[in-house]
């Protein structure tokens, strides 16, 4: 999204419908136009592979900060517990570690939640300064929109248009950053 | 192609479309404050201004404010703490263990329980900090290097596995809430007429457009938290359960206590959530949104749980005395006919009995009953608590040392606060943010609404419905 320049033209198709885009999406493929990205006012299954984006690999993100956060407290118990204050409780071991277990498990989820949704901020551009890019502010409310970067295409725009246009687009309109 | 199958119950009443929805839910974010907003927020707030002055009194003075003594040193704080955290389980159960079940009617419910879930525990919290006496000491819980030659806390004490519970749900409670209210925030940063106002959620909306690739991360991260919330969610009652459960008073000290436990909080925390969401949907009129369907859903949960609560009661009793323990015998005869009675037959009386009334469909589906009933089970959980705690220490091992408890004023005041905490802390919420979740509500309206219009689109605040308009350079 930031890698656009400041005179990126684009075309913008307007759907009504969230079946009606999902078809759209293919049908604007195969004629050869690649599509910037389709903007919902909700996610709908299945047009993240309609377009080609690659499946997020934010699940090993969020395993590796679960790992990190489950090593913490199995270090910081054994330091704490077994090795720079050991106490004898009930006879047992000083590193008695099934009664460690909850916080363990707690610290796994704390990372694991924090991580994984700092990367997705982190991966996706996001955060309170971020002015977002709109292609057309109803897509945050009842409308369907398919940018289309024409710099990124060989076809001309009125083509472009009449495909959107046939794909199922009730408005093309033209958005220039 | 727009078929709603006979099977399935609608969700959606109205013939609402995408637009509907945005419009019937930001209408309460974007309008001026109602008259009956306004009267509830000044009351709730003048409640908290009372028991801020209360918990300040309680802090100045010390907890010799209370009513306690030395055989009962855990009452009120320890029964209003565990009584929040309970309630604060069912906005996570929603959100979290009804998406992994894919049950639809949460789409409807979950914002506001969550918030609330955040708000009880914003309140639970506050007694932990209460009863310590001293709270600006409260970082002697944390395992932090300290003055005192590195004595660490003890990692064995269910005390310290309480912290990291709580203050691990509350964190992640928090953080999927605000993710699910990033998307909607959007719209009404898109909705917005104001600077100040488009600034604000534009702030907290960092910068959200909505891109298929985006929205597919989104989606992959609420599963997994999800995916983590619930066992997380199941964690925290049963640590609290553990709180007692490891002690060796008898009446405490039983392995049934944490599915008992569990059991309780979501009991309680979907009466809570039927309390609050009977109310906003008939000040905000959002019947549409909140229907029979999602009202009768949560009594049949309510049901379920306070049978299985009803089960643990008399397991509890089986077990006392099966157990041949004299002391564990005698502190559940103690519970059901000492000087507590009352407080027994009370819990008995609104968490047994009455959740039975559910089984009749025309009670589970009046609203009256369901409001009725739902005050009936938080009072007759806080009474399960109050059983549990104070019934279990007044009578000791040493007769000479009984004792009764009886609240004192800052007991009262210092219940009385978080109540004003948590109402005006869901008023703002209520005012101030989205109460519905807009974006999971459009995404199930095609499979769960009553009847579709003809456009599911609908037409947008300020768009023009003439006819398709195609921009003139590309015509």
């Amino acid at each position: 999204m930031s890698h656009h320049n400041d005179s990126a033209k684009f075309l913008v198709g307007v759907y009504d419908d969230d079946e009606v885009v999902l078809k759209a999406v293919t049908e604007v493929k195969s004629a050869g136009v690649r599509i910037h990205e389709v903007y919902t006012p909700f996610p709908i299954h299945g047009l993240d592979v309609a377009l080609g984006h690659p499946r997020t690999r934010i699940g090993i993100a969020a395993f590796l900060f679960g790992l990190t956060g489950f090593l913490t407290m199995v270090s910081l118990t054994y330091y704490t517990m077994g090795y720079d204050w050991p106490m004898v409780i009930g006879g047992k071991d000083n590193y008695a570690y099934p009664a460690y277990i909850p916080v363990m498990f707690e610290l796994t989820v704390l990372f694991t939640a924090l991580g994984m949704v700092g990367t997705f901020l982190v991966s996706n551009g996001l955060g309170p300064t971020v002015k977002p890019l709109m292609f057309d502010l109803r897509s945050t409310d009842n409308k369907f929109v398919m940018a289309i970067d024409l710099s990124k295409n060989k076809q001309s725009e009125v083509e472009i248009a009449s495909v959107l246009r046939a794909s199922g687009a009730a408005e093309v309109n033209v958005k220039q950053f | 192609m727009h078929v709603t199958s006979p099977v399935r119950t609608p969700l959606v009443t109205g013939g609402k479309t995408y637009a509907d929805v945005t419009e019937d839910i930001c209408k309460q974010v974007e309008g001026k404050p109602t008259r009956a907003w306004t009267i509830a927020f000044v009351i709730s707030f003048v409640v908290l201004i009372y028991g801020t002055c209360c918990v300040f009194w309680t802090w100045w003075e010390g907890l010799g404010v209370w009513g306690l003594n030395k055989t009962v040193g855990w009452a009120w704080d320890i029964t209003n703490f565990v009584w929040w955290v309970g309630i604060g389980h069912a906005g996570t159960l929603i959100s979290a263990i009804l998406l992994l079940f894919r049950m639809k009617y949460r789409t409807s419910i979950n914002r506001a329980a969550e918030a609330m879930t955040i708000f009880a525990v914003l309140c639970a919290a506050s007694f932990i900090l209460m009863h310590m006496g001293r709270p600006w000491l409260a970082y002697w819980a944390l395992p932090l290097p300290n003055a005192f030659g590195s004595l660490w806390v003890n990692f064995n004490s269910p005390l310290v596995w309480d912290v990291f519970a709580i203050s691990t749900y509350f964190t992640v409670s928090l953080v999927f809430w605000y993710m699910g209210l990033v998307p909607d925030l959007a719209t009404i940063r898109d909705r917005a007429t104001s600077k100040v106002s488009r600034y604000i959620y534009g702030a907290f909306s960092l910068g959200w457009n909505g891109g298929a690739k985006t929205w597919a991360r989104y989606e992959y991260i609420s599963l997994i938290l999800a995916g983590i919330s619930t066992p997380l969610v199941l964690s925290v009652h049963t640590i609290v359960s553990m709180d007692f459960a490891t002690s060796v008073i008898p009446g405490w000290h039983t392995t049934i206590f944490p599915p008992y436990f569990v059991a309780g909080a979501i009991f309680s925390g979907f009466a809570m959530v039927q309390n609050l969401m009977l109310i906003t949907r008939v000040v905000f009129k959002l019947e549409d949104y909140i229907t029979f369907e999602h009202i009768e859903s949560m009594n049949k949960i309510i049901t379920l749980t306070g049978s299985i609560v009803g089960v643990a009661y008399i397991t509890e009793f089986f077990i006392a005395w099966y157990s041949g323990v004299e002391y564990e015998r005698y502190a559940f005869l103690n519970r059901m006919l000492g000087p507590y009675w009352w407080a027994y037959w009370a819990m008995m009386t609104c968490n047994v009995i009455s959740p039975q009334l559910f089984w009749s469909r025309k009670i589970r589906r009046s609203v009256t009953w369901t409001f009725v009933l739902s005050v009936i089970v938080n009072i007759g959980m806080w009474f399960e608590r109050f059983v549990i705690i104070v019934t279990s220490l007044h009578r000791d091992y040493l007769p000479s040392s009984w004792a009764m408890f009886s609240p004192t004023m800052f007991d009262i005041g210092d219940y009385i606060f978080s109540f004003g905490l948590f109402f005006t802390l869901f008023l703002l919420f209520a005012k101030f943010l989205p109460v519905i979740n807009m974006f999971e509500v459009k995404a199930i309206i095609r499979s769960a609404s009553e009847k579709l219009p003809k456009s599911v689109s609908g037409v947008a605040k300020g768009e023009s419905v003439t006819s398709p308009t195609f921009n003139k350079n590309v015509e």
